[in-house]
């Protein structure tokens, strides 16, 4: 009986004091005092509890620095100059950064911490971007695992954007200690319907935005999000374009198309939407409509494996299969992916064999 | 035959601390004569740079826990043992306490010393924290029942052996990169059928020395 009770008071007394210690440690060593960011020359400067990353700080002061994957280190869009206070480079930014970029203090601000004073230098597009709170208007279903989210705005009640562009979501902390994450979705809204921002989601197993949004988000309930971010957009030339997309990829294909409706630009495109089988498929009868009543627009659904009751007589394969099956030369052609990480690679590939090069292929990849 | 009979004759302090460390490092390697520590073995050897990262880590874990689990072994939990306190599985459950916490403190205490050190070896620490060659250097040096002087340099041998181990398999598999190795056994396969060469080559000194 002895035994067990000075076992288990020395497991006790062993455990707290290590913990007591580390919590002392963490009260001393990893307090950095306030920081202070300067950025683009004392256009702004922000003072901030260092310890954090550049990014969460930024964020947290209202400057939102573009991120698709959350802070992770992976998408490589939260890069930023630091001029000066960055410490050295971290393993996790090198892979990240070309040598020009490297040479030119370029850094990955979700992989800096912020521990004394720094000095950064952003595009001052950047400041344009808001943090906008709104209600959710509508949460309709395109598919089993697809849905739309339609949110109203509030505050600030409208949001200018281009086409193509995108937004984050901010999700709260629900089930679990887990802080709000950002995830990056683009709008498939026109511009013209500025008070509000319509995106469309895909069920990913275990995500934490998509199960957010799929088991908790009614219709009524607040919703905060930053944007718009994104240089994903028509380019100015009057080229024929190939659009690829896959699965919730067609948000800002839907965005573009309305938005060329609207103000009549006419610029001869076709339209690549892959999906597995035929109920994956949305916006079917709505983007065939409009194939039907412009001639600029043509529009190609493929299914990769449809389901035998599906009784499908349109395009079978792959979509970039079925791309390289319908288009003979791309010298003079644009293209515009969106899509998986995956995807957009394999299109790429098929594109480049069409002689479409690089600098005419735009696309956003979110990691 | 010289370290044998260094031990046997019960040479000075300093003989015998060499010993130790070298027996501790060589021929008895804790990853390729135990085969303990695998995975960070397998998984970050791709590179020299991050395995010696890694190794260097090791080694300062290693040789800080021993160290401190020696002291808590002897000057503790020994001294309950007469009031029979289970310290055999005791043991198991505060070695881990131990360690788990080195190594969060040093993690904290490198980042705020030195960014550069921080970023060579700091990183890789939480992932060693569950590493079982350092729960396993902690165990052999009970059972070889080692006080903590001798234990902190068998520490220090078992450390540094893993980091040779996995430093020599670095250079192995970076010149792999320009052999052809059939698909099967392309990535881990490859890497184990190497670890298994190299351990022989480690064993085969087993008979050297008695400790």
């Amino acid at each position: 009986m002895i035994a067990i009770l000075i076992a288990t008071a020395l497991v006790f007394a062993i455990s707290g004091t290590f913990a007591a210690l580390l919590l002392v440690a963490e009260r001393y060593l990893v307090n950095y005092g306030r920081c202070e960011i300067d950025i683009n020359a004392s256009q702004r400067t922000l003072s901030v509890k260092g310890g954090e990353s550049l990014l969460s700080s930024l964020m947290a002061e209202g400057v939102f620095v573009p991120s698709a994957c959350g802070g992770r280190g992976t998408c490589a869009y939260c890069k930023v100059k630091v001029a000066a206070g960055a410490g050295p480079l971290a393993p996790t930014e090198a892979p990240l950064l070309s040598e020009d970029e490297i040479r030119d203090n370029v850094r990955i601000s979700c992989q800096v911490k912020v521990r004394n004073d720094v000095r950064i230098e952003i595009p001052p597009e950047l400041f344009a971007i808001k943090r906008f709170v709104g209600t959710v208007e509508a949460l309709r279903d395109l598919t089993h695992d697809i849905k739309e989210l339609r949110i109203a705005l509030v505050d600030p009640p409208e949001i200018d954007f281009v086409p193509g562009q995108y937004i984050q979501l901010e999700v709260p902390s629900y089930g679990g200690g887990r802080g709000e994450v950002y995830r990056a979705y683009s709008m498939s809204n026109p511009p013209s319907e500025a008070r509000h921002v319509e995106t469309i989601i895909r069920l990913v197993p275990e995500g934490i935005c998509t199960t957010w949004v799929f088991q908790h988000l009614r219709v009524g309930d607040a919703v905060a999000l930053t944007g718009p971010y994104g240089e994903f957009r028509l380019s100015d030339s009057p080229r024929e374009m190939v659009w690829i997309a896959g699965g919730s990829g067609m948000a800002p294909f839907w965005s573009i198309l309305r938005h060329m409706i609207e103000n009549d630009i006419r610029r001869k495109c076709t339209y690549f939407f892959g999906a597995v089988a035929k109920r994956d498929l949305f916006l079917i009868d709505e983007l065939g409509r409009l194939a039907e009543e412009l001639d600029w627009f043509t529009f190609v659904p493929a299914l990769s494996s449809p389901a035998a009751e599906d009784n499908w007589d349109g395009e079978q394969g792959l979509i970039t299969e079925v791309v390289a099956r319908h288009l003979s030369d791309g010298a003079e052609m644009e293209g515009y992916l969106c899509g998986s990480p995956g995807m957009i690679d394999a299109a790429i590939d098929v594109l480049h064999k069409k002689s479409i090069t690089d600098n005419r292929i735009f696309y956003d990849k979110f990691a | 035959m010289i370290l044998a009979e260094a031990v046997q004759s019960d040479g000075g302090f300093a003989m015998q601390m060499l010993v130790i460390l070298v027996t501790a490092g060589l021929t008895e390697n804790i990853l390729l004569t135990r085969f303990l520590g695998m995975c960070p073995f397998l998984s970050v050897s791709r590179e020299l740079r991050s395995a010696a990262g890694m190794g260097l880590a090791v080694v300062f874990v290693t040789t800080g826990t021993c160290f401190l689990n020696s002291v808590l072994y002897w000057y503790v939990l020994k001294p309950l043992a007469a009031y029979h306190v289970p310290i055999e599985s005791l043991k198991l459950i505060l070695f881990i306490v131990v360690i788990a916490a080195f190594v969060q403190l040093m993690e904290m205490l490198i980042e705020r010393i030195s960014i550069g050190l921080y970023f060579a070896l700091g990183i890789f620490l939480p992932l060693i924290t569950v590493n079982c060659a350092i729960l396993g250097a902690s165990l052999f040096m009970v059972n070889k029942q080692y006080g903590p002087a001798a234990s902190l340099f068998y520490g220090l041998g078992a450390g540094g052996g893993w980091m040779l181990a996995i430093v020599l398999m670095a250079g192995i598999r970076h010149r792999l990169a320009k052999a052809k190795i059939p698909a099967g056994l392309e990535g881990p396969g490859i890497t184990l059928v190497i670890a298994g060469i190299m351990a022989m080559a480690f064993i085969i000194f087993q008979g050297m020395v008695k400790v």
